[in-house]
């Protein structure tokens, strides 16, 4: 027994220190840092940035999708309600960026605490078509919600982006703490995965009934998940709004955003931590070369659809679980 | 004897179908109850308004003197109470090691993964699992699901276990080893309320019997004497050959 204690790799800093992935983690974040500021490669750090953007969306609905196996189809209204309180803070109360966008993100989870109260109750179809009814009730009420400018939106005045700089500079803190939110999302995920909540959540995902007679809290583990996804794409709406000095209703929820956190998350891999990552970052990648292009403008969403397809029918596991089964190796160091 | 569970009461109606009706017994600490009846005389039923997956129409559950009628299931888990499913339910896509892992973090002692994880391996290996600690449930044969629902029920260090059904769909050799490990779990202190179809099995290894038909209480006692009960015999046991077979456990 005192063999088999001394394997296992404890939740303690030191184990997790130890463990390759943490390390690579580390690697993506620092790889995203450096790569741009090499030889200041703005054009480099704008793709990159929307990669950090949809690597933060997919890691973070893979919380619930992944791990509790709820399809959230609306998770795009944390995103765009983040961009809506860190504009206002900034705009109508001078707060700034970082006082806004965790204030931002704070105010989503909790709002999303109490959706979640409500539509945590549904299962399967039902649950993902209330999720859908969430972004749409909350896009209807920002329409006509005056203090956010109802359906023209916020324009925010170029001279906020003065404390940060000016506006070139702005553009690269901008850049480092979207990399810095999409490091927090791989680590969270991670965190997750390991610990006696994800070992929960995960229970629900397989089973929930099986999952409640074992014990496992299902409605405060759900709420919890539920409520902890919308953290950090909050943050990253809030950041990204601000970047464009400008929010309006029909960017901030867009449900097309919210389908591809679904695909990318598919794509890489489902319930796993570096999938959504890998899937996010190919499609990202696809999609630039799509929209560029002119034969395939705009005709990433079509794409979009038939991956979706083709993942559910062909590759449940995605991206990750076609490398688990090429090198079995893996899946002792790629979590 | 103290009872450990006492049923009073209870009741519960799917519509126009009384599956439980005015339902009361005892489990006394330490002991083996068996619970037999014919198919649909609401044994399951029973086992989902104990452990909370149906809320009873009336009656009280008790459940070592604090009443836990028609609490969620992960809070009567959480009590001490463990069950098994009579259709297996196995979390699939997650090995024996985690199945069992979440059966002892979630279970009565709440306890943090690592220890969890400890007590997940030594009940797999006492069910006879330990050497498919890393197999994904799903790939597991109808014996080692049956024997996975008893590990994960026994991870959660329950001071009650329910067994629905556990020997059913077993081969003799495998309803052996099943029934070892039913005597072995006993004599580590947990009391057992078992449904069991299989007579023999469940003559040997029950202290007390509780026969249930359309969901009322027919008779209780000794396998003795509920098998001499003029009632039993003539509800239940009106198959000839069945109750040849119950009478030839007894002998």
């Amino acid at each position: 027994m005192k063999a088999v204690e001394a394997k296992k790799p404890g939740l303690a800093a030191g184990g997790v220190l130890r463990r390759p992935f943490f390390w690579i983690m580390a690697a993506i974040v620092a790889a995203f840092a450096v790569a741009p500021s090499i030889g200041n490669d703005v054009e480099l750090r704008e793709d990159l940035l929307l990669a950090a953007v949809y690597i933060t969306l997919a890691s973070n609905i893979n919380l619930i999708l992944g791990y509790a196996g709820y399809v959230n189809f609306g998770s795009i209204v944390f995103f765009g309600l983040g961009g809506y309180f860190t504009v206002y803070f900034m705009s109508a109360l001078g707060w700034n960026l970082v006082a806004a966008s965790l204030i931002g993100g704070l105010a989503v989870s909790a709002l999303a605490y109490a959706f979640g109260l409500g539509i945590l109750r549904l299962r399967g179809a039902y649950f993902a078509l209330a999720t859908i009814g969430v972004n749409e009730a909350v896009q209807a009420f920002v329409t006509n919600f005056t203090p956010w400018g109802a359906g023209t939106g916020i324009y925010l005045s170029t001279e906020l982006f003065l404390p940060l700089g000016g506006p070139a500079q702005a553009l690269w803190v901008i850049y480092y703490a979207l990399v810095g939110v999409m490091g927090l999302s791989l680590y969270l995920s991670y965190f997750i995965k390991i610990s006696k909540f994800g070992l929960g959540l995960r229970a629900i995902g397989e089973n929930e009934d099986a999952a409640a007679v074992l014990g496992v809290p299902t409605p405060r583990y759900k709420t919890m998940v539920y409520c902890v996804s919308a953290f950090l794409p909050a943050v990253a709406g809030g950041l990204y709004f601000f970047k464009g000095a400008f929010i309006q209703p029909i960017d901030a929820f867009d449900l097309n955003f919210s389908t591809e956190a679904i695909v990318t998350a598919m794509l890489g891999g489902q319930g796993t931590v570096l999938g959504p990552a890998l899937g996010a970052y190919v499609y990202e990648q696809l999609r630039s070369w799509l929209l560029t292009s002119d034969t395939f403008a705009n005709f990433q969403l079509v794409i979009s659809g038939a991956l979706l397809l083709v993942i559910v029918l062909f590759a449940p596991g995605g991206l990750m679980g076609w490398l688990y089964r090429r090198w079995p190796g893996l899946r002792k160091v790629l979590e | 004897m103290t009872a450990l569970l006492a049923i009073e009461n209870l009741g519960k109606r799917f519509g126009g179908l009384a599956a439980v009706q005015d339902l009361s017994f005892e489990v006394a600490e330490h002991e083996i109850l068996g619970l037999i009846g014919p198919n649909g005389a609401g044994k399951s039923t029973l086992f989902n308004l104990i452990n909370g997956v149906f809320k009873p129409d009336s009656g009280r559950v008790v459940f070592r003197g604090a009443d836990i009628t028609g609490m969620a299931p992960y809070l009567v888990a959480r009590a001490g109470l463990a069950r098994t499913h009579q259709i297996v339910q196995p979390l699939g896509a997650m090995s024996v090691r985690e199945n069992c892992t979440v059966g002892a973090c979630f279970g009565r002692e709440n306890l943090p993964l690592a220890a969890a994880r400890q007590i997940a391996e030594e009940v797999a290996v006492f069910v006879g699992l330990g050497d498919r600690l890393d197999v994904p449930a799903s790939q597991l044969t109808v014996a080692g699901k049956k024997r996975l629902e008893l590990a994960r029920a026994l991870s959660a260090q329950p001071t009650l276990l329910l067994l629905d059904e556990v020997l059913a769909g077993l081969n003799p050799t495998e309803v052996e080893r099943m029934i070892a490990v039913i005597r072995r779990i006993r004599e580590r202190g947990v009391t057992i309320l078992m449904i069991e179809h299989l007579m023999q099995a469940i003559m040997s290894l029950s202290d007390r019997i509780v026969v249930l038909n359309t969901g009322q209480k027919l008779a209780e006692g000794s396998p003795s004497e509920v098998a001499n009960d003029p009632a039993v015999i003539e509800a239940y046991l009106g198959d000839p050959e069945l109750a040849a077979e119950f009478r030839g456990a007894l002998a």
